[in-house]
């Protein structure tokens, strides 16, 4: 197969408007032609109609932020969260420590013990806001699927630390039915038909 | 007895004038923002009251609570007197147009202009042109370059733009015999809206009004991206809020003489047509929005090339062509 399969660029049909700059007029006669063509003819008057038509066809954009918002795809990486098992709802982690040890930032702390199960105890799980990139190897990593991110952006606090300490990353025990599970990574954006478009090269 | 009556009766329209117009002032803030914003597919204010419209009053607040900084290095006294100077003009200048048909009211005859003086026409414009000053003095005194830019522009758009007005307005003038706005009004009763026998005059004059209010094609006193604000660059609170006041009073202004002299004004007078004066003001008043949202700006220099190498030869030849068709 030759190269020519691949440098023709299969866009199909798409809406591309070439443009056509004239040359600048140079005499003042030009200059004048030019601005009688501008104001008189249609130029100014096509952009008066432009907007107004946007005024009656009235397709507004706005999206009122604080009472709607715009969802946001499931790799969206925001603040962190810890899961728990749906039916028992005991905790996820096991306390394997690979996410600390992924940690690029170098910012996942635990502390673990051995209960009187003998099962291993999660005691203390902390991420430090200020070094975390949000890079997502902590909730790939994680076997268990416990730490994930969430996608909760809207922050406020007089203190990063209060987002980022066990009790508030853990999933309470009162909402373990609205726990949402974590789609995985790689996972499409709800409306990702409506976003998909053709590739213009063929690859 | 009768001087007694027309004393209080000129003051209580003064009054309402003034309450009006500062009123609608801040009202064509809300109305500018909201039909900006729906051209560009926004919504505009929305969140302070039933669609933002108590968002004047936020607006309000806030101009009359801000801190009122005069810089250091400015010339104080004319620092703080400028932006006294545009809204005063723009309401005296207001005193000579009628703001609507004379109506029974009260059992007596109102007639809804303050000044109904025989030189109208020259009166607004020359108070209008006074207005100048206050931009101009408000880059001088800020002891700020923009401010200063700014004020320059203020000085060759004023030199520019003064002579369209005067000429362009120059041939109506010259077919109604008159410069009482009231006799301008009559006289398209009987001989039709002057729009029709002077487009060019009307063109003329409805692009040096632009000029003069410093609306968007021509408003390179604020030019934002290349004079920061311009002549109110070092304006806070609510001496940069009367410059604002004083911007869109003159916008009433111009759209109320552009409806008086070339759109047949309020006509015969009665109530219908005085609703649709107002409405046909309306319609100038959202032309200077609309023009806002399609049009750019033009640089200092297109400016002084279209004044005085197209627009002024279009109003001489405009006279000249009137004067002959007067004569013969």
């Amino acid at each position: 197969m030759s190269l020519d399969a691949f440098k023709n660029r299969n866009i199909g049909s798409q809406n591309y408007v070439p443009v056509n700059i004239e040359n600048y007029p140079t005499s003042g006669w030009d200059k004048f032609k030019q601005v009688v063509k501008r104001g008189v003819g249609k130029e100014l008057f096509v952009g008066l109609w432009v907007v107004l038509r946007e005024m009656l066809k009235f397709k507004i954009h706005t999206v009122q932020y604080p009472s709607e918002v715009l969802p946001i795809g499931p790799r969206y990486r925001a603040v962190h969260k810890l899961l728990r098992l749906l039916e028992s709802g005991n905790e996820r982690c096991i306390g394997c420590g690979l996410c600390e040890k992924i940690c690029v930032a170098d910012c996942i702390r635990m502390d673990t013990r051995v209960d009187e199960n003998s099962r291993k105890e999660v005691v203390e799980y902390s991420i430090n806001l200020g070094r975390c990139i949000f890079c997502g190897y902590c909730a790939e990593v994680c076997p268990e699927l416990a730490i994930v991110h969430g996608s909760r952006y809207e922050n406020v606090s007089e203190q990063r630390a209060h987002f980022v300490l066990k009790d508030d990353m853990l999933t309470p025990i009162d909402f373990l039915k609205q726990q949402k599970e974590f789609s995985g990574f790689g996972a499409l954006s709800p409306n990702a038909d409506q976003l998909v478009k053709k590739t213009p090269l063929a690859y | 007895m009768e001087l007694e009556v027309f004393i209080i009766q000129t003051l209580v329209k003064i009054l309402v004038v003034l309450l009006i117009f500062s009123a609608l002032a801040g009202f064509t803030t809300y109305l500018e923002r909201k039909v900006l914003a729906f051209m560009q597919r926004r919504l505009g204010p929305m969140t302070v009251g039933p669609f933002g419209l108590l968002q004047v009053l936020a607006d309000g607040i806030k101009l009359f609570t801000k801190e009122d900084i005069v810089p250091t290095n400015s010339i104080k006294p004319i620092f703080k007197i400028a932006p006294v100077i545009l809204p005063a003009t723009a309401f005296v200048a207001i005193a000579s147009v009628p703001l609507f048909p004379e109506f029974e009211a009260f059992g007596t005859t109102i007639h809804p202009i303050i000044v109904d003086s025989n030189v109208g026409v020259l009166y607004v414009l020359g108070i209008m042109a006074i207005g100048m000053f206050s931009p101009l003095l408000a880059g001088l005194s800020s002891g700020n370059k923009w401010s200063l830019l700014g004020g320059a522009r203020t000085a060759i758009q004023l030199l520019s733009f003064e002579v369209v007005t005067g000429l362009s307005i120059l041939a109506p003038l010259m077919l109604v015999g008159s410069l009482n706005l009231i006799d301008i009004n009559d006289y398209q009763i009987d001989n039709g809206w002057l729009v029709l026998t002077q487009p060019v005059a009307f063109v003329l004059f409805l692009i040096a009004g632009y000029a003069e209010t410093n609306r968007t094609p021509f408003d390179l006193l604020e030019h934002e991206a290349e004079v920061v604000s311009g002549y109110a660059t070092e304006y806070s609170g609510m001496r940069w809020g009367l410059f604002f006041i004083g911007e869109y009073v003159n916008m009433y202004i111009v759209a109320f003489l552009t409806v008086l002299i070339f759109f047949g004004g309020f006509g015969e007078g009665t109530l219908t047509d005085g609703f649709c004066y107002l409405g046909k003001v309306l319609f100038f008043i959202f032309l200077f929005l609309w023009t806002r949202a399609a049009w750019p700006h033009v640089r200092p220099d297109q400016l002084m090339w279209l004044t005085w190498k197209v627009l002024m030869p279009l109003a001489v030849i405009n006279v000249v062509i009137t004067g002959l068709v007067v004569m013969f």
